[in-house]
C-alpha cells in the first residue's frame, strides 16, 4: 500500500515546530497540511480504485463441460468474467502481444478468437475436425492444430483463415509444441505413442521419436535445447535433445507418497524462461511436480485440486496456474517458493489456461 | 487512623503479586524441565501422531477447501492445530492434576500460607501451566516446520493469544477436575474418560463437514465439545485469522471453569473443604 506510506510522510512532516511561531498560525499550518495530506490520500485512493480498469494480467480458463471461458484477475484472484464459447472448449492460447485469445471449440470443429480486453468474439478460424490442442507459431502465425479424429495436423493462417497445410501424423494427435525459432513443430499422437517432428519450412515429418504410452503434451524449453514430452499412461516425461538427432536424454518418472502409481499421469508441462525449473501437471494424482532441469530430478510435489490438467505462467513468471478438472478450480503456485498459494473456483471441468498481460 | 488499612494494603503491593506469580511459574517450569520424561513425552506424543498417523492419511483431504485454508492441504497440515490443542489438553490436565499430588505431599500447604488471595494463587498456577504448554507448543511447531507443516510467518505470532486463551480454558477445566479428586488417581482414567473422548469428538482429526457426512449424532457431540472450539481458534489464529465464535465459546468456557475451580477450592464454600482437603483438617 504505497499510498499509505505517502500519507504518513506528509502527516509526519506536519508537526515540525519552528521557534517563535504564533501558536494559532501553527495550528492553521497543521490543519492545512493535514487536509493536504488527506486530499493526497483521497487522490491516491481514487487512483488505486481506478487502477484495475487499466491493463492487468488476466487468466483465461477454458471450461470443457460449461462451454465457457472463465476470466480471473491475476492480482485479486477474483473471477471477473465468464465468456460463453462454442461447445467443449479445450486448448487455449494467446497471441504473442496478448491481445487475442484463441480457443479450440472441439465439438463445434472451429477455433474461436476473442479480444482479451472486451471478451468479444472477434472471428472464428477453420480447424479441421475435433481440434483439441493447438500451438501458435512464435511469430503469431500460423496456428497449428491437432485434429484428434483425423490423424492430422492442420496449419491455418490466423490473418485470413486460409488453410496453410495439412500434415498427416500418427493416430489421435494431441500434444503440440513449437521450437522458439519456429523451425520445428512437434506433435504427439496418443495411440501411436510417438512425438512427430515436423519441419515447418517444408511441413513434413522429419523424425519420429517413440515415447511411453499415450503422449499428451510437448513443450520446448526457451532456448530450444530440450523438448519435453509427457506420457499420460506411461507415467513419464521424456526429455529429448533436438540438437542430437532427437534422442531421449532421460525419462523422468514420478513417485508421490500415498498416491497410487497408476494415478500419476503427467499431462501439461511448463518450463521457466531461465530454463531452471519445469512444472508438470500429474493428472489424477492431484499434484504438480517441480523438476530441476539441470539434474532432471523431481524436487518437490505440490498438492493442487483434482485431475490437474494444464498449466500457465503469469507474464512475469512469478506464479503458475494449474487447471483442476474434477474439482472445478484453478490453483495458484508461487514459482520462487514453490508453494501453492490459493485455489479459485472457475467453471466445470477446467481444461487449459493462458494468462495475458 | 487511616494508616492501618494503608499499611495493610502496602503489605500486598502489585509487585508482590507479580513476584508471587513469577515464583509459581518458576516452580512449574523447573518441575517440567526436571521431569525429562514428561518433557519428552509431551513432545513425542504429538509428533507420533504427526509422523505416523498423519502419514497414512497424507492425501486424504485433497477434496475440499475449508477456511482458513485457501487451497488444498495435506492431512498433516490439517491435523497440526488439533495436535497443538492436544498438547495443551494434556498439559492443562497434567499440571492441574499435580495439585492433587501437591495436596498429598503437603506442598500445597506451603503455597496456601501465602497472604495472597486464593483465586490469585489458582490463576498463577494456571498461568504457570500455560507457560509450560507454550514451550511445548512452540517446540512442536518448530519440529513440524521441517515436516512441511508451515504456517505463514505472522501466524506463529497471531497464534499466541489463541494459545493463551485455549490454555486458560483447558487448564481451568483441569483445575476444576482436580478439585474433585481426593487422591492422586491413576492418570490413565483421566485419559480414558476425558482426554481421548474430548480429542476424538472434536474437529482435531477430521473437519466437521466430514464428521457430519458420516455420523450426525457424532457431529452434534462435536458441536457441544468446547475442545472443538479451542482447535478451531488455534487453527484460524495460526493462519493470521480471528474466529470470533470460537473465541467467544473458549472465553466463556474459561470463565465458567475458572469460577467453578475458584469456588471448588474455596475452603468455606468449596468441594475441597467438604471432601476433606488440607483445609478441612484445620
Amino acid at each position: 500500500m504505497p499510498f499509505a506510506f505517502d500519507h504518513c510522510r506528509i502527516t509526519r512532516k506536519a508537526p515540525t515546530r519552528r521557534a517563535g511561531n504564533d501558536p494559532k498560525e501553527e495550528k492553521m499550518t497543521r490543519r492545512i497540511l493535514l487536509s493536504a495530506g488527506l486530499a493526497a490520500l483521497a487522490g491516491l485512493l481514487t487512483v488505486a480504485e481506478t487502477a484495475p480498469a487499466l491493463a492487468q494480467a488476466r487468466a483465461f480458463v477454458s471450461n470443457e463441460r460449461d462451454h465457457t471461458v472463465s476470466v480471473v484477475d491475476v492480482d485479486s484472484l477474483k473471477l471477473i468474467e465468464t465468456i460463453k464459447t462454442g461447445r467443449r472448449p479445450r486448448g487455449i492460447t494467446a497471441s504473442p502481444d496478448g491481445k487475442l485469445v484463441y480457443v479450440c471449440a472441439s465439438d463445434d470443429n472451429r477455433v474461436e478468437v476473442y479480444d482479451s480486453k472486451t471478451y468479444k468474439l472477434v472471428k472464428t478460424l477453420r480447424s479441421g475436425p475435433d481440434p483439441e490442442l493447438f500451438v501458435l507459431a512464435p511469430s503469431g502465425n500460423p496456428l497449428y492444430i491437432a485434429n484428434e479424429d483425423d490423424s492430422m495436423v492442420t496449419a491455418v493462417n490466423t490473418e485470413n483463415n486460409e488453410l496453410v497445410a495439412e500434415i498427416p501424423v500418427g493416430v489421435e494427435p494431441e500434444g503440440m509444441g513449437v521450437s522458439p525459432d519456429g523451425r520445428y513443430l512437434v506433435n504427439t499422437s496418443e495411440t501411436t505413442n510417438m512425438a512427430h517432428v515436423i519441419d515447418t519450412t517444408t511441413n513434413e515429418v522429419i523424425e519420429n521419436v517413440l515415447v511411453d504410452s499415450r503422449p499428451r503434451y510437448a513443450q520446448f524449453n526457451h532456448d530450444g535445447t530440450q523438448l519435453w514430452v509427457s506420457s499420460e499412461v506411461g507415467g513419464t516425461v521424456a526429455v529429448i535433445d533436438p540438437k542430437n538427432g532427437w534422442k531421449i536424454i532421460k525419462k523422468i518418472s514420478f513417485e508421490i507418497p500415498g498416491v497410487n502409481k497408476d494415478a500419476i499421469q503427467p499431462v501439461g508441462i511448463r518450463i521457466t524462461k531461465d530454463g531452471s525449473t519445469a512444472f508438470i501437471a500429474l493428472g489424477p494424482a492431484n499434484h504438480v511436480a517441480v523438476v530441476d532441469t539441470k539434474t532432471l530430478e523431481v524436487k518437490k510435489y505440490l498438492l493442487v485440486g483434482q485431475r490437474v490438467w494444464q498449466l500457465g505462467f503469469t507474464p512475469d513468471e512469478k506464479q503458475i496456474f494449474s487447471t483442476n478438472g474434477n474439482s472445478n478450480d484453478i490453483s495458484v503456485i508461487d514459482v520462487a517458493s514453490e508453494k501453492v498459494l490459493k485455489s479459485v473456483p472457475v467453471g466445470r471441468l477446467p481444461w487449459g489456461v493462458v494468462i495475458v498481460p | 487512623m487511616s494508616f492501618v488499612p494503608n499499611r495493610a494494603a502496602s503489605r500486598l503491593p502489585l509487585s508482590g503479586y507479580l513476584i508471587c506469580m513469577a515464583g509459581i511459574c518458576w516452580r512449574e517450569s523447573l518441575r517440567f524441565v526436571n521431569q525429562r520424561g514428561r518433557f519428552l513425552s509431551a513432545l513425542v506424543r504429538p509428533l507420533v501422531w504427526l509422523f505416523i498417523f498423519a502419514a497414512g492419511f497424507r492425501s486424504v483431504l485433497g477434496v475440499s477447501i475449508i477456511p482458513p485454508y485457501e487451497t488444498y492441504i495435506l492431512y498433516q497440515v490439517y491435523v497440526a492445530p488439533g495436535l497443538i490443542a492436544m498438547i495443551q489438553l494434556f498439559n492443562g490436565l497434567q499440571s492441574s492434576l499435580s495439585m492433587v499430588y501437591d495436596r498429598e505431599v503437603g506442598a500445597m500447604r506451603i503455597l496456601l500460607v501465602s497472604p495472597y488471595p486464593r483465586w490469585f494463587l489458582l490463576l498463577s498456577k494456571l498461568v504457570a501451566g500455560i507457560c509450560v504448554s507454550l514451550l511445548q507448543v512452540y517446540a512442536f511447531l518448530a519440529i513440524a516446520w521441517f515436516w512441511e507443516v508451515e504456517a505463514p510467518p505472522i501466524g506463529y505470532l497471531t497464534v499466541l493469544p489463541a494459545l493463551l486463551l485455549s490454555g486458560l480454558m483447558l487448564g481451568s477445566m483441569g483445575l476444576l477436575m482436580s478439585s474433585l479428586f481426593r487422591q492422586l488417581e491413576n492418570f490413565a482414567s483421566v485419559m480414558n474418560f476425558v482426554i481421548f473422548p474430548m480429542f476424538f469428538t472434536s474437529s482435531a482429526l477430521y473437519p466437521l463437514w466430514k464428521v457430519q457426512e458420516s455420523s450426525l449424532p457424532l457431529w452434534y457431540v462435536c458441536q457441544f465439545n468446547p475442545f472443538t472450539y479451542a482447535v478451531e481458534l488455534i487453527r484460524f489464529a495460526l493462519y493470521g485469522q480471528f474466529e470470533p465464535f470460537s473465541a467467544l465459546v473458549v472465553a466463556g468456557c474459561s470463565i465458567v471453569f475458572l469460577i467453578g475451580a475458584i469456588i471448588a477450592y474455596d475452603p468455606s464454600a468449596g468441594l475441597m473443604g467438604r471432601r476433606g482437603g488440607p483445609d478441612a483438617a484445620k
